[in-house]
C-alpha cells in the first residue's frame, strides 16, 4: 500500500479524515450482529495484504498526524509515559521488536541497520537520523521506550511477570479509552481490569491471565477491543476529561454522521525475549459514521450492535447520552437484511 | 541477518557444531542454526526442549540454555547422562555426532531474573549449575550483585567449577559432598538484604532443602525461586482413552501420557514437559485407577478432585485413563 501521510488534527478543529482505502481496511470489530466480552485473542500471525493485521505493527496515513498529537499530549502532561526502574531490560525489547518491525515492513520509510551493538536508525516520515549503541541509555535523547513510542502509532504498556501474576510497570499512554497510566501503574493484571463490568464474572480474565502468562516467544496474540467517541480526539483520557466528556452533549441528530465515531483498539501481545516481559499495544482506529455507512455490510450491523448492548456496557463506554440517537440515525441504512459473519466488508 | 521475533515457528534445525566431555559424565553441545544467522534472543534461565529420534520414537527434552544472552551464533546445553530408560541423555551422548541435524524450540523461560531484585542468591547441585551459568553472565552484565554456592559429588563431577572460580572470583563458592562440604544455608539465608532472591536448581531433595530453610527463616514465597528438571517417572503401563478424538492408546512404562499421545498422532499442548507450567492440563472423564500426580503445578484440592492431570508427567496406578481430548 502506498502510504501518503496526511497532514489532520486530532483535537481543536478535528480535521481527521479517513481515505477510501482506509475506511475499507478499518478494523471493524463486530463478527455479528450483537456483541459481548470474550478472550477473543487469536493468533498475530500475518493478515490480507493492506489489512491493519498484514504486518505486527502497522503505520498508516494518519502516522505523521498522531505522532504529533502524541507529542502535544506529551509536552502538556509527561506522566502519560513512565517506566518503573526495572523495566529497563524490557524497554530495549521494545526498542528492536519495534526498530526490526517498521524497517522490515515499511523499507521506504524506515531503515534500521545493526552492527553488534551500534545501531542506526533512519525514520524518514519524521526526519529522524540516529545513531546509538544498544543497551546504552545515555546515546539516546529520550529513555528507550519513549523514544521508539514517539515513533509509533499506538498505546504501549510493557508487563512484567512475576509472583504468578502480570504487573503494568511501565507504559506510553496518549491515546486511550478514557483510563490512565498513571493511576494504574504498577497494578496487577485483575487489579487494572477492575473497572470492566460483567467480563470478571463471566471468568473472562482468569482465562486470559493464565493464557498470557505461558506466551512464548514467537507466537504473539492479538484481539480487538471497541467504544465510541464524539469527535476523532485521540486523547480521551481522564486526565483531560473536562476538555472531552462535554463532546457527548454537542451530538444532534443532524450532525451524527459527522461527530461519532467508532473507535476500534487492535490490541497485540508479545513476549520479550530479555526482559521475559510482555508488550500489550493498543493501536486506536476512529471511523465516523458518515465513513462507516459507504460500507452496506457494517451499515446494517452497527445499529443491530447498538441496540442489543447490554445495560452495564452501554454505562461504562460512555455511550449513554447518544446511542438511541445514532441507532435511528443509522436505522436508515438497515434494510433488515441478512449479514455475512466476520468483520470484514462483503 | 537475525532470527525474526515474530516468526511464529517454534521448532528451529539445528547442526551440532561441537562436542565437548567437560566432566566424567556431562557432555557439552553447541547446536548452530542450520539456516545460518543467529539464534533468537533468550534470557538467562530459559530453557529449549531438544527433540530427537530415538529409533521410531521421538524423543523430547528440556536443557537449559548456558551461554551468555549477548552470544547468538549458537546454543549451548550441557547434558548429564543418566541411566534413565527414557533414553534421550544415552541417546546424545552415545548416538549424536558433530554434524548430526537435530530440532530446537524457542526458548521458555520458567526461571527469569527477577529484575526487581537487589541481589543474588544462586544455589546449584549437580547438573542445576546449567542456568547459573547464564544467569551469572547476565546478572554481570546488569550489574546487579550475586553470589553463587555450588555443590557437587566430587572432584570429577564439578562441570564448569574451574571456570566459574576463575571468571567470577570470590563470588563463586564450591561444596564437594565427597569431602563433606555443606551449603551453610542457614546462615546465608540469615543475613540477607531486603530485595535478596534466591534461585536453587538441583535435585529434588536439595531443592526442597533449600525452600523449606528459606520458609522456615521466614523468606516470603516471592524471593524463593526453584526449577526442577523433572522427567517423567515411569510406571506400569495403561490405556488412554482420548474421548473427544476417540482413539485408544496405550502409555508404556517408559514414556508418558503426552509422548504416548503424540507418537499416535494427536498434538495436545504442551510447553515445560516437565510438569511445571500448566500447559499440558488435560481433564479427566474417568479412570480405571488412581492419578498418579507427579507435576508441580495442581494445587491439592486439584488433585483431589480427580479431575485434572498433567499429562506430561503424571500416572495412574490402574489400567485405563479416560481424558476429555
Amino acid at each position: 500500500m502506498n502510504l501518503v501521510f496526511k497532514k489532520e488534527t486530532f483535537r481543536d478543529d478535528f480535521t481527521f479524515k479517513n481515505s477510501p482505502e482506509h475506511v475499507r481496511r478499518f478494523p471493524f470489530p463486530f463478527h455479528e450482529d450483537k456483541y459481548m466480552y470474550t478472550v477473543n485473542i487469536e493468533p498475530h500471525t500475518p493478515g490480507p495484504v493492506n489489512s491493519v493485521f498484514e504486518f505486527p505493527i502497522d503505520v498508516d496515513e494518519h502516522y505523521v498526524s498522531e505522532m504529533e498529537d502524541r507529542a502535544l499530549v506529551l509536552k502538556d502532561d509527561p506522566l502519560r509515559c513512565q517506566a518503573l526502574p526495572h523495566m529497563l531490560l524490557a524497554e530495549w525489547d521494545l526498542v528492536e521488536l519495534l526498530m526490526v518491525s517498521m524497517s522490515e515492513h515499511y523499507p521506504e520509510h524506515f531503515t534500521l541497520t545493526r552492527d553488534g551493538d551500534k545501531w542506526h536508525w533512519i525514520n524518514r516520515p519524521l526526519g529522524i537520523d540516529q545513531l546509538f549503541t544498544f543497551g546504552d541509555t545515555a546515546t539516546l535523547p529520550y529513555p528507550p521506550m519513549e523514544y521508539i513510542t514517539r515513533q509509533c502509532q499506538g498505546d504501549f504498556c510493557l508487563i512484567d511477570q512475576r509472583d504468578g501474576n502480570l504487573w503494568m510497570d511501565a507504559g506510553i499512554v496518549t491515546t486511550q479509552a478514557d483510563w490512565s497510566l498513571d493511576f494504574d501503574i504498577g497494578m496487577n493484571f485483575m487489579e487494572w481490569h477492575g473497572p470492566v463490568p460483567l467480563a470478571h464474572e463471566a471468568g473472562v480474565f482468569d482465562r486470559a491471565l493464565k493464557f498470557l502468562m505461558n506466551l512464548q516467544l514467537g507466537k504473539p496474540v492479538r484481539r480487538l477491543n471497541w467504544t465510541m467517541s464524539i469527535n476523532p480526539r485521540l486523547d480521551t483520557s481522564p486526565e483531560n476529561f473536562h476538555k472531552w466528556g462535554s463532546d457527548r452533549m454537542t451530538v444532534t441528530p443532524e450532525n451524527i454522521g459527522e461527530k461519532v465515531h467508532l473507535r476500534v483498539e487492535l490490541q497485540g501481545l508479545w513476549r520479550l525475549p530479555r526482559s521475559n516481559a510482555i508488550v500489550f499495544s493498543i493501536r486506536c482506529y476512529l471511523i465516523s459514521m458518515n465513513e462507516l455507512v459507504t460500507v452496506p455490510k457494517w451499515a446494517r450491523r452497527m445499529p443491530r450492535v447498538l441496540k442489543n448492548l447490554p445495560p452495564e456496557l452501554i454505562d461504562y463506554k460512555g455511550l449513554s447520552r447518544y446511542r438511541q440517537m445514532t441507532i435511528d440515525w443509522l436505522s436508515r441504512f438497515d434494510d433488515g437484511a441478512p449479514t455475512s459473519p466476520g468483520g470484514q466488508p462483503d | 541477518m537475525s532470527m525474526n521475533l515474530m516468526s511464529g515457528s517454534t521448532e528451529i534445525p539445528v547442526r551440532v557444531a561441537d562436542i565437548v566431555q567437560v566432566s566424567e559424565r556431562v557432555k557439552r553441545f553447541r547446536f548452530e542454526p542450520v539456516a545460518g544467522g543467529s539464534m533468537p534472543v533468550f534470557s538467562a534461565g530459559a530453557h529449549v526442549v531438544v527433540s530427537m529420534n530415538i529409533g521410531s520414537r521421538r524423543a523430547r527434552n528440556p536443557y537449559s540454555l548456558m551461554g551468555s544472552v549477548t552470544d547468538l551464533s549458537a546454543y549451548e546445553i550441557s547434558v548429564l547422562k543418566t541411566v534413565d530408560s527414557r533414553g534421550g541423555s544415552v541417546f546424545l551422548h552415545d548416538s549424536v555426532k558433530i554434524g548430526d541435524q537435530l530440532t530446537v524450540s524457542t526458548p521458555v523461560n520458567l526461571f527469569p531474573v527477577e529484575q526487581r531484585g537487589r541481589k543474588f542468591i544462586l544455589i546449584a547441585g549437580g547438573i542445576g549449575i546449567t542456568p547459573m551459568i547464564a544467569m551469572a553472565e547476565q546478572l554481570t552484565a546488569q550489574k546487579l550483585p550475586f553470589e553463587l554456592h555450588y555443590a557437587y559429588r566430587n572432584d570429577q563431577a564439578g562441570a564448569y567449577a574451574d571456570t566459574l572460580k576463575a571468571r567470577y572470583g570470590h563470588l563463586v563458592h564450591l561444596y564437594i559432598d565427597s569431602r563433606d562440604e555443606r551449603i551453610p544455608l542457614d546462615a546465608l539465608l540469615k543475613n540477607q538484604p531486603l530485595g535478596t532472591h534466591l534461585y536453587v536448581c538441583g535435585p529434588g531433595g536439595m531443592i526442597n532443602w533449600v525452600l523449606e530453610s528459606g520458609r522456615k527463616a521466614g523468606w516470603p514465597e516471592e524471593n524463593l525461586h526453584s526449577e526442577r528438571f523433572l522427567a517423567p517417572p515411569s510406571g506400569k503401563p495403561f490405556s488412554v482413552v482420548l474421548e473427544r478424538s476417540k482413539k485408544t492408546v496405550t502409555v508404556g512404562e517408559h514414556e508418558s501420557i503426552l509422548e504416548a499421545i503424540e507418537a499416535s498422532g494427536v498434538e495436545p499442548p504442551y510447553l515445560c514437559r516437565g510438569g511445571a507450567c500448566g500447559q499440558c492440563l488435560t481433564g479427566v472423564v474417568s479412570c480405571d485407577g488412581t492419578l498418579e500426580h507427579n507435576d508441580h503445578y495442581l494445587a491439592p484440592e486439584e488433585r483431589d478432585s480427580n479431575q485434572k492431570i498433567m499429562i506430561c508427567v503424571s500416572r495412574i496406578k490402574g489400567s485405563n485413563l479416560v481424558l476429555d481430548l
